[in-house]
């Protein structure tokens, strides 16, 4: 088992370096010089400060080396100066330690995914077994039909749809921000009740998408699982139905969600943009949206490079996971 | 006459499923209202008029007018040969690409396929919608380069596929036939392989065009996608977001056309799926 981790981990270093150099060579893609854009962005700019600026990506040398230079400071998790006005750098706009951990914009796209994941987890698997023990019941028609309508649904609308009816009809939820106005007048309970009627609505279009395909997912996985001989045997035996099911079939079904979890990642970050855009949430899919529409290049490389690392530990950890839950691979 | 049978039964089996015959007639629908846009709409899909700012829908506008006064149904029927067109492109760039890097890597293993599937495994670490807003922040967004960069950024599948059809199809006895008939490894690979391992593709294809129309509207509705006054299902939607507490039906329409299309496309890859795989034809599970 540790060997199949180092592996893993060995593994790891070659697609990250791949993911540098293609994010790299993205921001090559522009016509011009990247301090061109800054000095589009700020005309006051003087030579000698554009000369300077030059001199710290290293535009003056050879492609390779810059790449170099930049694969120096990124391990050092230094991404550079943000172009926009505030000149501060990129690190601190994603993680500023003098904020507290609630604040910073990492840890609130982080937490809000993680909490998608669990609510995709926590109901995907109970639709989908039981759509399968009720095949072709009026039960799993109607989740069949959530599941194509959960493919197809585009977030954003749903989350439009969502503000209409909770947030403007019917005035029960927020439908901007992570916290109300009045937030630090309020009791503690008060801030907590806050927060997570804040988190309902972005909560429930993040998890979606992933709730109907992992549901769909679980349901076809049981459906295989169930027709093998030792489910046969189990009833046989006389064990009651449901321990079959739940003791028996469920666990062997579940293995390969814990793998399809991981696929989800990258998804689930990318998607981060569209509903923190639409939610005013102060997270770092926003902070990337925003860097977009400045071109603030520093700002754009550093959340690929970043939320291409979190894909890639969501992977490992998903790899890890298949490995803890199947005892055939345990075992070696 | 043997290319007629097959159409014919599998036609048969496509049928069958009668969510895929909704999927395939929908599809046909929405074609229809694309090719004829410029007659089944009212107005001029830009025409501006200050007299009926966001009117709700009624007799002089069917789906009502947005803050300039532009016809509601008009700008979605022309929008949909925005979505089309940018869905049927980018899966096109997709499938070709896929299909060319899965078949060297299946065809030749070893080193070519080591360094193709790694180049896969970066692509897909890379959240899909941060590399394309990405590309977009550096060049224009115009529907050509949202076409483009939709392609390039979503044919890692179609080259698994591809990939996993040709290691198992390289060592038949048909290929080995061709190839003692002395045929070089690109007529193996294109003329003799290939055609084997298409269904497939045709499939993750038609789904990709339903992924491909989200993405597109996704970036519309940001402001980064198709431009206005060019009108798509995304753009006006980025209007609904903008008068959501005044004109609801800014918001509801556009999104059932988006729904409706990807719904479609959905349905018509899960029937054509199941219509070609052959382990599949006797009796669905």
């Amino acid at each position: 088992m540790l060997g199949y981790t180092l592996k893993r981990l060995l593994e790891m270093i070659p697609t990250f370096f791949g993911i540098t150099l293609l994010s790299f060579f993205i921001i090559h893609l522009a016509p011009g010089k990247p301090t061109d854009v800054l000095a589009d962005m700020n005309p006051k700019i003087t030579p000698e400060a554009r000369a300077k600026l030059e001199q710290y990506y290293g535009l003056d040398k050879p492609i390779m080396i810059q790449y170099g230079l930049w694969l120096k400071r990124i391990v050092k998790l230094d991404f550079g100066e943000s172009f926009s006005t505030d000149r501060r750098p990129v690190m601190e706009k994603i993680w500023d330690k003098k904020q507290p951990l609630s604040e910073r914009r990492l840890f609130i796209t982080f937490l809000i995914n993680v909490l998608s994941m669990l609510i995709i987890f926590i109901f995907a698997i109970p639709i989908g077994v039981s759509s399968a023990t009720h095949q072709y019941s009026i039960y799993d028609k109607f989740t069949t039909t959530f599941v194509f309508l959960g493919f197809a649904i585009p977030s954003f609308w749903l989350a439009l749809l969502l503000m209409m009816l909770f947030g403007i009809h019917l005035d029960w939820l927020p439908i901007s921000g992570l916290k109300s106005m009045n937030y630090d007048s309020l009791s503690l309970a008060g801030k907590i009740w806050d927060r997570a009627n804040h988190l309902i609505l972005p909560l429930f279009v993040s998890s979606f998408g992933g709730l109907a395909g992992l549901s769909r997912y679980m349901r076809s996985n049981m459906l295989e699982v169930i027709r093998q001989d030792y489910i046969t045997t189990a009833r046989a035996k006389g064990l009651p139905e449901r321990s079959v099911i739940y003791r028996h079939a469920m666990k062997n079904a579940m293995l390969p969600i814990i793998t399809l979890l991981g696929l989800s990642v990258p998804g689930l970050i990318g998607g981060s943009v569209i509903f923190e855009n639409i939610f005013g949430i102060p997270g770092m899919g926003q902070l990337f949206f925003m860097g977009v529409m400045t071109r603030d290049y520093p700002l754009i490389m550093g959340i690929l490079t970043i939320g291409a690392f979190l894909t890639l530990i969501g992977n490992l950890l998903a790899d890890l996971g298949y490995m803890f839950a199947d005892p055939r691979i345990r075992a070696g | 006459m043997h290319f007629l049978n097959s159409i014919n039964s599998f036609w048969l089996i496509y049928k069958r499923h009668k969510l895929a015959v909704l999927g395939l007639i929908l599809v046909m629908l929405f074609f229809a209202a694309a090719l004829s846009a410029p007659l089944i709409s009212p107005y001029d899909p830009n025409d501006i008029d200050s007299g009926h700012i966001l009117e709700p829908p009624g007799r002089g506008h069917l789906l009502g007018t947005d803050d300039l006064g532009r016809d509601v149904f008009s700008r979605m029927a022309y929008g949909s040969r925005i979505s089309l067109e940018v869905g049927f492109v980018a899966v096109g760039i997709s499938t070709v690409i896929g299909m060319i890097f899965g078949a060297l890597a299946g065809y030749y293993g070893g080193w070519t396929d080591r360094v193709i599937m790694r180049f896969v495994d970066i692509m897909l670490s890379i959240p899909t919608f941060f590399l394309i807003l990405a590309v977009i922040a550096f060049i224009e967004p115009s529907i050509w380069n949202i076409m483009i960069v939709i392609g390039l950024t979503s044919w890692m599948g179609v080259a698994r596929l591809v990939r996993a059809e040709f290691l198992s199809l390289k060592e038949r006895e048909f290929v080995l036939a061709a190839r003692a008939l002395g045929a070089g490894d690109m007529r193996i690979i294109f003329r003799h392989i290939m055609p084997n391992s298409l269904s497939p593709v045709f499939v993750s294809a038609v789904l990709g065009v339903a992924a491909a129309i989200l993405v597109e509207s996704a970036l519309s509705f940001l402001g980064i996608g198709v431009q206005p006054p060019t009108p798509s299902w995304g753009n006006i939607l980025t209007l609904g977001k903008d008068n959501i507490e005044i004109a609801w039906w800014l918001s509801v329409f556009p999104g059932i056309a988006i729904l409706l299309t990807v719904l479609s496309y959905n349905l018509v890859g899960e029937g054509l799926r199941d219509a070609l795989d052959p382990r599949l034809r006797h009796g669905r599970k």
